[in-house]
């Protein structure tokens, strides 16, 4: 290979900017287009759809749309469901499904194969398959609340977040991931007699913070961005919606677009702060640590 | 952990706020207007109005977006959590009545005197729901176009002919000035086809069902009739005269107002609109008359009575309150639909005589057809409108017709004859 | 593999319990529930009590015949031609509703195809159900390479020691985080036909060359369109995946193929590859699985059209069982689909099984 120069280089670090700068704007440009248009009155919003004037913020600019839209729908109210129920179901999900993967990776038991088996075959169970059964199921549900015993889940905060709480994909995401941990290393605590609960806490979980922050993210996205159908049949008062499901009321006759941009706008900030949130966790948890493959 | 605190704490206050009023009995009802301001404000005074001119019932009233709605209700019906008073859609309505999600409204007959009888919703001689407004259809013109391209302006007693029709569309076509001659709207998926396009099937001389039975299609929507109304359909795409159904939903939105279209076919709901945006000259015609007289479709929201409210009487008390004058009108100049009464109409702004919007009263009462009154329409509805989805991509019509004559036969064969 | 050490089964099932018990309740019952279903004639909405009526919804959604259509003839023996000089035939319905042929009642034509003068007509009970088949395997088949490669792609060049490569890493997991009802409808305008953004931008690159296309509207570009946007909205979820199975690589691995003068290929070939193991099952089987169960993007953008190019699986159970209210017939189609991709699973579970 010929001697680097600094020209050289720089022509190459300039290279690779350029093409990660085009990918991003394939990737940005509904984005863009969104935040741009949620700017926008309606009419200049749809006549600039044709041209690149979509993606410039040029025109009439306001933040009429954001006034309009709070004035439609309660944003706050869905937008506090929705941070709730997916903060409390990652929660969840991410204790139940990474304890699950430990037990079906580094136990051996009878029965776990058959039923890591059953588990990944649920992957395949679309849920608008199981929804009306679901729903007739929730609905005779008992709970012991603070009121004493309550027969039906309807209406409420549980329904939305504990048939949610477990899923394949997470525990899925855990197994493999845990495959690649050093099994020595869970042997030598054995000798020592550690428990299986201290091996857990003390040895697996903090060396798994790119999966936890893999699962956290893709769990928070189905849970705030994918509710619609279920929360939809489930609940029926207004106080319980989330944001999804809140999207229908900027659906009327005559689409106000630029209210729904708005809309969208505001609620994809959370995921996105979140995100931006966890990718910083688990890049430093990678540098840390420096798990082995 | 803080912030876990505070919400949990707002949400115990919000429902806290229930409690009041006790001594009147509570019906819940349900309504489909969520999102729509100016429908929710309406409709909170008719309510608080109710509920302090009387002291036996108290209503409680709960939004839903209107394109989740039915799915809502239906869900809560399978669930056992119905609420007292629900708003059905007027062709819904007899699939839910015969479901047993609803029971007859004992409501008085002076109630219902001189209400536009679309707007009364009846199955098996019972009157289950009653609505405060109708909607119709009409063909969106400019009188300008009109004036420009030389066309005869149809009336509600001279419509046009299906030949009229399409030299008008010729006519836009040549001038060259349109994107498209006929916007029909073909964006809207869902009960908008059944609702806007089958009163033409029905003007042909065919229709979605044999409304004399219910019992069966083959022959009705597969007639000779209905074919030839499904190559005129076929036609329009065919020929470039409307835009198929990938339309732009923005297009069917703003379309006819930013001048890409010559006529549209729409609602009157749209007319306000229409009108803001300064197309001053629109006009709305009657629709054609293609051989057995012009028809529009008709049936709007209703209000009625689920089976699981205890207090039916309370229920049938609220919708006659809400069946004044003056609730009609204000909901007429609030959110552009027809009143369903003369008198009604007359204390509107846009409906009373001479008013912009008048002729649309006209075209309800004169034009109008309900979908037919079984409850097999809800699937007939479906096979109806991918019928003409298809037709309108290229599909050969008379076996598409034929499916669908077959599909409908089949789902009322294995509703054992939906009762009729 | 067996060891004392990691032996021990009250352990092991205290640790799955909790999470296999909620996945149980309310996923597996509620699915054997739907599977019951399916043997019934349950409405979603009826006054009618429902019937346990065997395998009839599945034969009524699989069945499948061949018949032969022999050309009309006129009265002297010709074969009737129309003005094109095609042979014309009886209309498959003189069969389907005669009652000549009690077994193919109610079925319609899926396709058929020439031998010599006749037409061989393929008919089938459902041929809305087959071809959302047909589409859902296209769908799945297309998706996999495209959606899994690109996200490869994309985890490849974000994992790369530059500054301000997290700015980048945040732009193309964008995508993600909009749901895909809402990029769908944003799509609708990008693939619009008269003058939707893709037109636009294709007819700029070609200097005019480019004839607009109405993308959704056509039965040979709706697919392709629809296939295309879920790739592109699926590839930063997927790229997640990837960054974690290459963020597990030890750097010490890369560090031994440097000093080994290993070229890029080969340290991709040798090290990473190698290192994904894992993940790309992972990746393969979740894209898989998804795309099986394609749904939103059809109900929003095309509703099926046109002329069914665009049906799939799960839009027809949607459709039947609440649309059309024949929820037992959405639930055979659901068990239908379950019993297929737990197939295809296990194919890739056969074909990428660990080699000892």
């Amino acid at each position: 290979m010929a001697s680097v120069t600094s020209d050289n280089r720089g022509l190459r670090l300039a290279t690779r900017y350029a093409v990660l700068v085009l990918v991003g704007f394939v990737f940005l440009f509904p984005l863009v287009f969104m935040v741009v248009s949620s700017l926008k009155p309606d009419q200049q919003l749809l006549a600039d759809t044709s041209s690149i004037r979509a993606f410039l913020p040029v025109g009439d600019i306001s933040l009429d749309n954001y006034v309009k839209a709070f004035e439609r729908a309660p944003i706050g109210r869905f937008m506090m469901n929705s941070v709730f129920v997916t903060v409390v179901t990652v929660g969840a999900s991410i204790l139940l499904c990474s304890l699950a993967a430990f037990s079906f990776v580094f136990l051996e038991w009878k029965g776990r194969n058959i039923l890591l088996t059953v588990i990944v075959a649920t992957l395949i169970i679309p849920f608008e398959t199981i929804a009306v059964p679901l729903l007739l199921f929730v609905s005779k549900l008992p709970w012991i609340g603070l009121d004493g015993l309550e027969i039906g889940w309807l209406n409420t905060y549980r329904v939305q977040i504990i048939p949610w709480m477990v899923d394949a994909l997470t525990i899925f995401l855990f197994v493999q991931f845990f495959k690649d941990l050093p099994r020595e290393l869970i042997e030598a605590a054995r000798v020592e007699g550690a428990s299986w609960l201290l091996i857990y806490r003390k040895i697996v979980m903090p060396l798994s913070g790119p999966v936890i922050a893999t699962a956290a993210i893709l769990k928070s996205l189905t849970m705030y961005n994918n509710q619609y159908l279920w929360p939809l049949i489930v609940v029926q008062d207004e106080a319980h919606r989330p944001v999804m499901v809140g999207l229908g009321y900027f659906f009327q006759l005559q689409i106000a677009w630029g209210e729904v941009m708005a809309y969208l706008t505001l609620i994809s900030v959370p995921v996105i702060a979140f995100y931006l949130v966890l990718q910083r966790a688990f890049i430093s948890s990678i540098a840390s640590t420096g798990v082995k493959g | 952990m803080k912030l876990t605190k505070t919400l949990l704490g707002a949400l115990a206050a919000s429902t806290a706020l229930a409690g009041a009023a006790a001594a009147q009995t509570e019906m819940k009802l349900w309504y489909h207007g969520a999102g729509n301001d100016v429908e929710s404000g309406l409709l909170n005074t008719v309510i608080e109005e109710f509920n302090s001119a009387q002291s036996d019932y108290s209503v409680v009233v709960e939004s839903f977006p209107q394109q989740s709605y039915n799915e809502s209700v239906v869900a809560s019906a399978l669930a056992g959590n119905l609420p007292c008073i629900l708003d059905v859609d007027g062709p819904v309505m007899p699939n839910w009545a015969w479901a047993g999600y609803l029971q007859p409204l004992p409501i008085s007959q002076e109630a219902i005197e001189g209400h536009l009888d679309s707007t009364i919703g009846r199955y098996d001689d019972e009157i289950y729901s009653v609505g405060l407004w109708d909607a119709a259809v009409a063909l969106y013109a400019r009188q300008s176009t009109l004036d420009e391209l030389g066309l005869r302006t149809p009336t509600l007693e001279e419509p046009w002919s299906k030949d009229e029709l399409m030299a008008a569309l010729d006519a836009a076509k040549a001038s060259g000035n349109y994107d498209y001659a006929l916007d029909l709207g073909t964006a809207w998926t869902g009960e908008w086809y059944p609702y806007a396009f089958s009163p033409f099937m029905q003007s042909f001389g065919g229709d979605i069902v044999d409304r004399s039975t219910y019992a069966s299609a083959d022959g009705v929507i597969n007639s000779d009739e209905a074919i030839e109304f499904g190559e005129w359909w076929q036609s329009l795409f065919e020929e470039g005269y409307a835009p198929g159904t990938s339309q732009d939903p923005a297009d069917r939105d703003v379309g006819f107002i930013e001048g890409k279209y010559a006529f549209s076919w729409n609602g009157n709901w749209a007319a306000a609109a229409t009108l803001d945006a300064g197309v001053d000259d629109v006009v709305f015609l009657p629709a054609p008359d293609f051989g057995t007289g012009p028809k529009i479709g008709a049936g709007s929201w209703q209000f009625g009575v689920s089976s699981a409210c205890e207090t039916p009487e309370g229920a049938a008390a609220f919708v006659e309150h809400a069946l004044q004058d003056k609730y009609m009108a204000a909901f007429s100049d609030g959110i552009g639909l027809i009143p369903g009464t003369k008198e009604a109409a007359q204390m509107t702004v846009k409906y009373a005589d001479g008013g912009p919007l008048a002729v649309f009263f006209d075209l309800s009462e004169k034009q109008a057809l309900v979908r037919p009154v079984t409850p097999g329409y809800v699937v007939a509805a479906k096979v109806f409108e991918k019928a003409l989805a298809d037709i309108a991509n290229g599909a050969d019509v008379a076996d598409t017709l034929d499916a669908a004559a077959d599909e409908i036969e089949k789902d009322i064969e294995s509703n054992q004859g939906y009762g009729h | 593999m067996s060891s004392k050490l990691t032996r021990s089964n009250k352990a092991g099932w205290l640790f799955a319990m909790p999470g296999f018990s909620l996945l149980f309740l309310f996923i597996i019952v509620p699915f054997f529930f739907a599977f019951y279903l399916s043997l019934t004639n349950q409405r979603l909405v009826s006054p009618n009590e429902a019937q346990f009526v065997g395998l009839e919804n599945y034969r009524n959604l699989l069945s499948v015949a061949v018949v032969t259509l022999e050309p009309e003839t006129d009265d002297a023996g010709q074969i009737v031609r129309d003005e094109d000089g095609e042979i014309e035939y009886p209309r498959v319905r003189t069969i389907t509703r005669s009652d000549e042929f009690p077994q193919y009642r109610g079925m319609g034509e899926w396709f058929r195809w020439h031998w010599g003068d006749t037409a061989k007509v393929v008919i089938a009970s459902d041929v809305l159900f087959m071809k959302a088949l047909v589409n859902t395997l296209t769908f799945a088949l297309f998706i996999v390479p495209l959606q899994g490669g690109g996200a490869l792609l994309l985890a490849l060049l974000i994992n790369q020691k530059l500054r301000g490569i997290n700015v980048f890493r945040t732009v193309y997991f964008m995508p993600v985080v909009i749901s895909i009802v809402v990029i769908s409808l944003l799509w609708r305008f990008i693939y619009s036909g008269n003058d939707g953004l893709l037109n636009n931008i294709l007819e700029v690159l070609t200097l005019g060359a480019f004839t607009p296309i109405d993308w959704l509207g056509r039965t040979d570009t709706a697919l392709g369109s629809i296939i295309a946007m879920s790739a592109w909205q699926g590839m930063g979820f997927h790229m997640v995946i990837w960054l974690a199975g290459l963020q597990a690589i030890s750097p010490t691995l890369y560090e031994a193929a440097a000093i080994e003068g290993a070229s890029k290929w080969q340290t991709f070939r040798y090290v990473t590859w190698p290192g994904l193991r894992n993940t790309a099952v992972l990746v393969l089987i979740v894209i898989t699985m998804q795309s099986f169960a394609v749904f939103a993007q059809v109900d929003v953008m095309t509703n099926g059209g046109p002329l069914d190019s665009t049906q799939t699986l799960v839009f027809q159970t949607v459709e039947r069982g609440y649309g059309k209210q024949d929820i037992s017939g959405g639930a055979t189609i659901s068990v239908i689909l379950f019993l297929m991709v737990l197939t295809i699973s296990a194919v890739q579970g056969f074909l990428t099984r660990e080699r000892k």
